[in-house]
């Protein structure tokens, strides 16, 4: 799968990372908020820190910004030590969650506010305030103040000044976390687009797993202050290293058992489910995406097969979730994509059905 | 229905600004006479037919008096000075104290808000008494000093009394408009600003004071108005020599018992006094129309 041009820096011992944190840990008190975090992002990355609110994925980013220190271990960027320097002496900007934009400055003044404290000559920053206005497509409402501009507009211009110094690194905290779903979705595809034309490092922190997988090259998967894995999205989804990792990134079906080596044992008098997997013999769960899973009234030829009763169906317009029990009153979902008309759909509640799988598709996971 | 809503500021307007505004002003166009009411002339209700001969002998003379006379205009003056050094000087001790109410934890700014308006649970005149108390030569502040042997000041009737007494009555004024404005402030516009390279001075001088603008001028109206016309103050901690305008009316009016000069003196005041009130308005609507 993997070929030369394919952007995978983290892949080649002889790339040198541009954030380097080492054995960083951060206490708030008593409350240890990042503990002994070590993670390498390259040059030209768009990095994302995924977890729940309060993971410490925020912490993370704001030592990155010099907003917080940490209590022991290092952050680099570049060959340089981040430890003393203060954030406006820092090549790294950030786009804040509420945009903080300056409310009594119009668009293109907020543009232009981090230019003019380097002192650059007044048509430089002319020049480059139009560049990033025309980069974010807000031309038309450079005279306006912020708060006459729309929610998506503002996030904009948030994006344009934080790029407008051209930081090593750009940290987007929660970007897109203010805007309606739909908008959302055509500002990430923006959000990458403006990246790839930057060529500028990004590194996001959000607790949306969709938007993560959408932006960015790896995502590291965090959870009360430690990393529980770094991946690219597919990765991270095909192969997630533990339950927290595969429940967190989609939605996925835990089965509980003894694993044999090659069959998982799950349930009294059921025949044991075929896994190919290398993971050595003990107490496991049995990973299952809900799209992996065929749903039929009759048996079908499997490697797996497991007979159920539907005690609930989702309609989610382009996809069904079903959710099926199985023995030992195991609830299990899987999804099929609606290829025929509503009506004409032959499985309903309480339908006895059988759902298959193949030994490929799901995971063995003992942690 | 919509009318009948709009109606009472109105009424309030007339019966509470308008009309006594009209009966100053009719007083100030009389003359003084030794009479009760003390002026001339006056209008006989039940013979309008005198109406004419009564309008026709208003006039502006006691106008011309205020001019003619220095005292008035010096007093004028002093009280613009006083009013305006005093709120130089509120500002100073106010807006530190209003920066570090807002900086607090969110669970004592109730609490610091409540010490700011405690001292209203007092009289006004109560307060002032207490500091004649503190400042007077065998008063509170002496006594320290003389424990910890510095030589006795004698502060009392003196203009730095003065400056005292209405600093501390107006502070209050002072620190909640500039509260009010810092503490609706987002935190991460500083961090911002910091983050797109301005030193810890430079932000808080290009966000945090600018964006405090607003409730600087609103509490530099609140206490440079009242102050100009203020009375109690320099008439208990103030010496002969203390010039306001405030007192100057006092004694026109129970003194000499010159109700029309007392009146002009007061006209003119209002008409000093519209003048920063307009300009605020138009600061406050300005700033209204641009959140808008």
């Amino acid at each position: 799968m993997m070929t030369e041009d394919i952007f995978a820096p983290w892949a080649d011992p002889s790339q040198t990372p541009l954030i380097r944190y080492a054995n960083v840990t951060k206490k708030f008190g008593d409350f240890t908020a990042i503990d002994d975090v070590s993670l390498d992002i390259f040059p030209g990355e768009f990095f994302a820190l995924l977890g729940p609110s309060g993971c410490g994925k925020t912490t993370l980013m704001r030592m990155l910004a010099g907003f917080e220190t940490p209590t022991s271990g290092t952050i680099s960027l570049g060959d340089q030590d981040m430890g003393t320097v203060p954030p406006n002496k820092r090549p790294v900007n950030m786009m804040f969650q509420s945009y903080a934009l300056f409310p009594h400055l119009n668009v293109w003044d907020n543009i232009a506010f981090g230019l003019r404290r380097d002192g650059l000559p007044k048509d430089q920053v002319a020049a480059r305030v139009e560049e990033m206005l025309r980069l974010v497509q807000l031309q038309k409402f450079a005279k306006r103040k912020p708060d006459a501009i729309s929610g998506g507009q503002r996030q904009r211009v948030a994006l344009a000044r934080s790029l407008a110094k051209s930081p090593k690194v750009l940290l987007l905290d929660e970007p897109l976390g203010a805007l309606d779903k739909k908008l959302r979705q055509e500002t990430q595809f923006e959000l990458v687009d403006i990246q790839e034309k930057t060529g500028t490092t990004f590194m996001i922190v959000t607790h949306d797993q969709e938007e993560a997988m959408t932006v960015s090259s790896r995502i590291a998967v965090m959870d009360e202050g430690v990393i529980k894995q770094i991946d690219t999205p597919s990765t991270l989804y095909e192969a997630p290293a533990s339950r927290y990792v595969a429940d967190f990134i989609g939605d996925v079906n835990l089965i509980p058992g003894d694993w044999r080596g090659d069959a998982l044992h799950w349930a009294e008098g059921q025949a044991p489910l075929a896994v190919a997997s290398d993971v050595a013999p003990g107490p496991a769960w049995l990973a299952l995406r809900p799209e992996k899973i065929a749903i039929a009234k009759n048996k079908p030829q499997a490697d797996n097969a497991v007979q159920g009763q539907v005690i609930d169906i989702a309609y989610l317009g382009n996809l069904s979730t079903y959710v099926v029990e199985i023995a030992g009153g195991q609830k299990v979902r899987a999804q099929a994509t609606n290829a025929r008309r509503l009506s004409r759909r032959d499985i309903t509640w309480n339908d006895q059905v059988w759902l298959s799988w193949t030994a490929t598709a799901g995971l063995v996971l003992t942690e | 229905m919509k009318r009948i809503v709009v109606w009472p500021p109105y009424i309030w307007l007339l019966v509470l600004f308008l009309l006594p505004f009209a009966l100053v002003f009719k007083i100030a166009l009389s003359d003084y006479a030794i009479a009760i009411p003390p002026y001339t002339p006056t209008f006989d209700i039940a013979d309008p037919a005198s109406w004419g001969a009564t309008l026709r002998a208003f006039d502006f003379e006691n106008f011309q008096w205020l001019l003619d006379d220095k005292l008035y205009y010096t007093a004028y003056m002093s009280s613009l000075r006083i009013a305006f050094i005093s709120t130089v000087l509120a500002l100073l001790i106010g807006y530190p104290m209003a920066y570090a109410m807002a900086r607090a934890p969110q669970q004592w700014r109730g609490l610091l808000m409540m010490l700011v308006i405690l001292p209203f649970w007092s009289s006004f005149l109560i307060r002032i008494y207490a500091w004649i108390g503190i400042l007077s030569n065998e008063g509170f502040l002496n006594m320290v000093l003389g424990w910890v042997g510095i030589p006795p000041l004698s502060i009392m009737y003196t203009d730095t009394a003065v400056y005292i007494g209405i600093v501390y009555a107006y502070l209050p004024f002072m620190i909640l408009p500039i509260f009010a404005s810092l503490d609706r402030m987002d935190a991460s516009l500083l961090e911002a600003a910091e983050d797109l390279g301005c030193t810890r001075m430079s932000a808080f001088w290009r966000i945090t004071f600018r964006l405090s603008l607003p409730g600087i001028l609103a509490g530099c109206f609140l206490v440079f108005i009242p102050v100009v016309g203020e009375y109690i103050v320099p008439d208990l901690l103030g010496g002969s020599n203390t010039l306001m305008i405030g007192k100057v009316l006092v004694e026109e009016f129970f003194n000499n018992r010159d109700w029309p000069v007392a009146s002009a003196v007061a006209v003119v005041l209002l008409f000093i006094l519209v003048i920063p009130i307009v300009l605020f308005q138009r600061a406050a609507e300005r700033r209204q129309s641009a959140s808008a």
